[in-house]
């Protein structure tokens, strides 16, 4: 039994200074002070006490890259991170992208009794963008997210006929990483104030809303919901504007890193700063955040892409794109968007997510009956990160003070994190 | 001497008019000047990852001038070409011993991790489509010669500026010195963003009755540029420097190239062998400012 005391807990109805009792994998009540004898007591000392966060958008790297990340380091940053689920996705090598890789990949998630690990399934054969990835097989096996991420499906006639096959799938989600290489190129930042004046190949941010109008309309016509990842152009949120005012299905995530910086941190080419879709302007890292308050963007989800201290030690256009985020995220998110407000926090960092994900056992609010998936957070804690538990420190925030930090996280009634109580 | 980014020449973005004036003065001091031997016992290791002829040769000539020793690193006989990385590469030739690096390469990032890496004072001799500082200085001198001065000069860098290294040099120092810089190009040769608050204009015969200097620049096709226009010769009738154009500028103005030149493209013969080119000026004034770049990077007296 575990007893959370002094917290100021998200109820449904409100947010109550209160206590919590977890009994077994479920919380038993929310209210009164019980006297038990043998739980182990914490004192929150006025902390927020709500849903386990969950990550739409993570690498972990297994199989195939493991000296970067691997399920278990990988697990263990989310937890630190207060995260208790998150989307695996499926770029490992190889990729998920059959019945038996999705099996291998569910085995791997399933040997982690800490933190709930979704497997994603590529939309194509070996995320090549030519033909349909194993989707009966996959789908029985579980998988219900898709998405080629690192890559756009290239070919809008294979969308559309992934999204009209996805159609007899029910409850599947295609999550896109919306970027044309043919304008995007071989871009190294945002195509913008820094790229001119360094000469360094920009990636403009059309190349991310042709991309996002493209696959509204296709998602309108096969009415396959569309999740658009990583947001991060001005012109993307309008698109998703209108498509949600449309009524359509049409869910968004933004990064964490998206929301705290824009391009011009990168007068200095940091290779730690360098991710694709890249930092963008600051009209539209304005954007992102009045779009995430405002919900048009339902979701923050980290993009966690783990690369070795010697990958990132490189000159900037040669470094691989990606930053790690697990850690950070709440911290972050807290600190450029949504700390002033606890129910919006909880909201876009595990409501909304879990609804996207369509994960049953998250995403709820701390009443009586419902999973112990619940996260311990101090809205006003200081705090410098890093090192980190990843395997990797590719993180743009290390070392930046942020204001908020996960001190417990409990997952299936269980503490599976407890490193930020005193 | 601790950060030696603070030394060599790595950018000449935010560098003071009196630096820029000095280095000017300490490369005029040197035209003409006799063998010298201020660096006797130096080394000073020439790095080239892209091609080169007259950067890398007047460096290494401005350096014997200095009495410095030079080693010169050719990537296409070396172990680059074995894969080897920047990085090894950098830390290999620090540990045969070097006293200043001079750096040519793709990267733009190349001199300031050079430094970085070796501890050594580095001088960019060209990197990315970032900056060619030298290349700059080299302009400023051989103008302030021409017309005794260069504040409230006006010229017009004409040609692929989004590929350029030598015009984003050009556009942080030259209007410190009181240059007032105009771009001329189509738009895709333009930049995205104008930083530096600098005119734009894709109307080069619009210009032309209002400069000192004409600075045009070869399409960089190395670099993807001739994709970005059509494959015809509409760049050379709307932008080719010719002998109509030549007309239409003020007596005195000048037309200035850093080479290597593309004829009948970006300039034709009779302007560039013409008495308005100061080409052959810009090239023999490599070798002092070389002289001056090398010199206070290794603490020479001036």
């Amino acid at each position: 039994m575990i007893v959370i005391r002094n917290a100021r807990v998200l109820r449904a109805d409100g947010i109550e200074h209160s206590t919590v009792v977890i009994e077994g994998d479920t919380i038993t009540s929310v209210g009164s002070e019980p006297i038990v004898n043998g739980a182990r007591v914490i004192d929150a000392k006025g902390s927020w006490l709500g849903p386990g966060l969950v990550d739409l958008h993570v690498h972990l790297r297994d199989p195939g890259q493991t000296w970067k990340e691997d399920v278990e380091s990988g697990a263990r940053a989310a937890v630190a991170g207060g995260f208790t689920a998150i989307v695996a996705m499926p770029n490992t090598v190889p990729p998920v992208d059959s019945g038996t890789s999705a099996a291998f990949a569910i085995e791997q998630a399933r040997a982690i009794d800490y933190l709930e690990i979704v497997v994603a399934g590529s939309l194509t054969k070996g995320r090549a963008g030519n033909e349909m990835a194993g989707f009966d097989a996959m789908y029985e096996a579980g998988v219900r997210v898709f998405s080629d991420d690192g890559d756009s499906v290239p070919d809008a006639g294979l969308l559309r006929r992934i999204m009209a096959y996805l159609r007899d799938l029910p409850g599947t989600l295609v999550a896109e990483h919306a970027e044309d290489r043919t304008i995007a190129g071989e871009g190294h930042m945002h195509e913008g104030i820094v790229s001119s004046r360094l000469g360094i190949t920009g990636v403009p941010g059309i190349a991310e809303d042709v991309v996002v109008g493209r696959d509204i309309a296709i998602s309108a016509e096969t009415g396959v919901p569309l999740h658009v990842q990583h947001v991060s152009t001005a012109g993307s949120v309008e698109l998703i504007r209108n498509a949600r005012k449309a009524g359509m299905s049409v869910t968004a995530e933004v990064t964490p890193h998206h929301l705290a910086l824009d391009e011009s941190s990168l007068e200095d080419l940091d290779p730690n700063l360098k991710m694709y879709p890249p930092l963008r302007g600051t009209e539209d890292r304005a954007a992102l955040r009045s779009a995430l308050r405002e919900g048009v963007l339902d979701a923050v989800a980290t993009d966690h892409a783990p690369h070795a201290p010697s990958e990132k030690a490189v000159p900037f256009e040669q470094a691989p794109r990606g930053v790690i985020g697990l850690e950070t995220a709440a911290a972050v998110a807290a600190s450029f968007a949504l700390g002033e407000d606890q129910r919006m926090f909880f909201d876009r960092m595990s409501v909304a997510p879990a609804r996207i994900a369509g994960l049953d056992r998250q995403g709820q609010e701390v009443e009586p009956g419902s999973p112990a998936n619940l996260v311990l957070f101090d809205p006003g804690r200081r705090w410098a990160p890093g090192p980190f538990v990843s395997k990797s420190q590719n993180s743009p925030f290390a070392g930046m003070e942020l204001t908020g930090r996960v001190l417990a996280t409990i997952h299936d009634g269980r503490i599976s994190y407890e490193g930020g109580l005193e | 001497m601790n950060d030696p980014t603070q030394h060599g020449l790595i950018t000449l973005r935010g560098m003071s008019r009196e630096r820029l004036e000095g280095l000017l003065d300490r490369a005029q001091s040197y035209v003409g000047s006799p063998e010298l031997d201020d660096l006797a016992g130096a080394t000073v290791t020439t790095a080239f990852f892209e091609a080169s002829t007259r950067t890398r040769l007047s460096f290494e000539r401005a350096a014997h001038r200095l009495g410095a020793h030079v080693m010169a690193l050719s990537p296409d006989l070396s172990s680059t070409n074995k894969g080897e990385s920047f990085k090894d590469t950098i830390l290999t030739l620090t540990a045969i011993g070097t006293d200043l690096f001079v750096i040519r390469h793709w990267l733009a990032d190349a001199a300031e991790l050079a430094a970085e890496w070796s501890g050594r004072p580095v001088i960019n001799a060209g990197v990315g489509r970032r900056e060619h500082p030298t290349q700059t200085l080299i302009d400023a001198l051989t103008l302030r010669q021409e017309f005794g001065h260069l504040d409230g000069l006006r010229m017009a860098i004409v040609g692929d500026i989004r590929n350029s290294r030598v015009a984003r040099g050009h556009l942080e120092a030259l209007p410190t010195l009181g240059v007032q810089l105009t771009l001329v190009g189509p738009t895709p040769f333009l930049p995205n963003d104008n930083p530096w608050g600098v005119g734009l204009s894709t109307d080069l015969d619009d210009e032309l009755g209002a400069v000192d200097v004409v600075y045009l620049l070869r399409i960089q096709t190395e670099r993807g540029a001739s994709y970005t226009i059509p494959a015809d010769r509409g760049y050379a009738r709307r932008y080719g420097m010719n002998g109509e154009r030549i007309s239409m500028l003020k007596p005195a103005a000048v037309v200035m190239h850093p080479g290597p030149m593309n004829r009948g493209v970006e300039i034709d013969d009779v302007v560039a062998d013409g008495e308005r080119s100061l080409m052959l000026e810009q090239v023999a004034n490599g070798v002092p400012v070389r002289m001056a770049v090398i010199s206070e990077a290794l603490g020479g007296s001036g």
